[in-house]
């Protein structure tokens, strides 16, 4: 268990109040994470457990690359504390599927080139999780609306809504968790 | 973000000691707006007290036919609760109106109150504020006011509240119960925000330490005549140039009992109550809704960029109530721009 981030900008500064325990279930494995209060559940995710498939854009909630699912529900992992979180589950993209074994999510987003830089995808393919569970969006329109906190730069928002209509249509629910060993 | 300790809170008790024991600390509920303005160095508390997990976020009906909403539920439970749709479907599509599935998914109907404006200088430490910083200035007032108030504004502060869910709020006419050191009590909640005045730092009515604990909403809940339209510069995902919240009772054509609020026009949820007792009585005609519309901006006063605001005003205010009159507008799960 690594319990320091690998980037350290503590130099020269007063030292910080003594960090705190967290555990997280993270994918289905149980972490306990020595961090500082100030550390958000996006940067426990990469810089404590080096879990960088979800992504770090604009960093203040406004873009949806970080989102991450907590007790299935999509949320955006920059603007929540770690310690927010104790005892919780949460599921990043790495908890979806392999590379041997995709989610169907991601199946579908290759099928219907839902991406070109690939950087907002782990956030569309968690959030499009989500709006599974949520079972509230049926049709393109309610999806493109329930889809709105995640913003494509390369614009490749029609394979988006191809892929995750094509999901929805198929009635894939609360898609059961695929773990790496 | 600066340094800080941390504490989650095990009780509404334990939660108010633990602020008053804490010059410069602060609640976090959802997290959404703080932690966001903590970044920005905007806000900088040296103590956060988590309330977040204390059971505050219950949905349930009260004796008198309201429903309370507890301050910690979300803001997607809220909207989605089977009652809210039945009930106060206003409140369900404000609600959907505003943010994005993954925020509503963590702010918290409390938080939602509490959050601040998004005036582009408050959260510019370059620029003088009086919000951020009593005193040094208000960059707005002859700057770059395109999102700015027409309505209440003061010679220190033109911000507008961020709100959609509190449009609704203030046509619905819930109490906001709170708890703090000097024990329990209720707020009308218009009376909860508050004008800019010469005191642009104070937000709301709040004494310091209190704590929300939930939003008792009335009865009355005008589920059959009601519009909340929002304009913006974006379809979705976006805050509101100009929101109206228009609720009506009908007996036939004749307007029996009316509530009209807008988002995006004033420091506080701008409920024109002078506008409703003009409705009361009158038919629900195109004539009587341009006349309350042209006296809702009576008063207005454009700041520059936002003179705009004035005319969508009297235009919003107007296809609103048209709307509510012919009562087309239903609870949904999805609030599409496309509503007629």
């Amino acid at each position: 268990m690594i319990q320091h981030p690998t980037t350290s900008s503590a130099g020269g500064l007063a030292a910080p109040p003594p960090a705190g325990t967290v555990r997280l279930t993270i994918n289905g494995q149980l972490h306990t994470l020595e961090i500082a209060p100030w550390t958000t559940l996006l940067d426990a995710l990469r810089e404590y457990l080096h879990l960088t498939g979800t992504k770090k854009g604009c960093d203040h909630g406004q873009c949806g690359a970080c989102t991450v699912l907590v007790e299935g529900k999509r949320i955006n992992s920059c603007l929540t504390l770690a310690v927010m979180h104790e005892g919780e589950e949460i599921t990043t993209i790495e908890g979806l599927g392999t590379q041997e074994n995709l989610h169907p999510l991601q199946q579908a987003f290759v099928d219907h080139d839902a991406f070109q830089c690939g950087y907002c995808t782990p956030g569309q393919i968690c959030s499009a999780q989500g709006l599974i569970n949520e079972g509230k969006a049926h049709t393109e329109a309610e999806i493109r609306e329930l889809m709105s906190g995640n913003l494509c730069r390369c614009g490749a928002y029609v394979g988006i809504l191809n892929a995750v209509k094509e999901v929805v249509d198929k009635g894939i629910k609360n898609y059961e968790l695929k773990i790496k060993n | 973000m600066n340094s800080f300790t941390y504490h989650r809170a095990t009780a509404i008790g334990d939660a108010v000691q633990e602020k008053a024991e804490h010059p410069g600390s602060a609640y976090i509920g959802g997290g959404t707006n703080l932690l966001d303005l903590m970044k920005e160095n905007v806000e900088r508390p040296t103590h956060l007290v988590s309330v977040g997990k204390l059971p505050l976020a219950a949905i349930e009906s009260l004796p008198d036919g309201g429903l309370r909403l507890g301050a910690m539920a979300t803001n997607a439970d809220t909207a989605w609760h089977e009652d809210v749709k039945q009930r106060y479907p206003l409140l369900n599509q404000a609600i959907l109106a505003g943010a994005s599935p993954q925020l509503r998914n963590m702010a918290t109907n409390g938080g939602n109150l509490m959050q601040r404006t998004r005036c582009y200088y408050f959260y510019d430490l370059a620029t003088p504020c009086n919000k951020r910083e009593p005193g040094s200035g208000c960059s707005a007032i002859g700057g770059y006011n395109r999102i700015h108030a027409i309505l209440g504004t003061s010679e220190a502060c033109i911000a507008t509240h961020p709100s959609d869910m509190c449009v609704a709020l203030a046509a619905l006419a819930p109490s906001v119960r709170v708890s703090g050191p000097n024990g329990e009590r209720s707020i009308p909640f218009e009376d909860f925000h508050r004008l800019p005045g010469n005191e642009p730092e104070k937000d709301n009515t709040l004494e310091p330490g209190e704590l929300i604990l939930s939003l008792d909403l009335p009865a009355q809940g005008f589920s059959k005549n009601f519009s909340y339209l929002k304009l913006r510069d974006r379809s979705s995902y976006a805050f509101a140039l100009i929101s109206v919240a228009a609720a009506l009772e009908l007996d036939g054509h004749i307007i029996t009992d009316a509530r009209l609020a807008l988002g995006g026009v004033a420091h506080k949820p701008w409920r024109d109550q002078a506008a409703e007792n003009l409705l009361k009585g009158q038919p629900a005609t195109a004539e009587t809704f341009a006349r309350v519309a042209a006296r809702v901006v009576e008063n207005a006063q454009g700041q520059g960029s936002n003179d705009f605001k004035i005319e969508l005003a009297r235009r919003a205010i107007v296809r609103a109530l048209k709307q509510a009159a012919e009562g087309t507008q239903k609870a949904s799960d999805v609030f599409l721009n496309s509503n007629p």
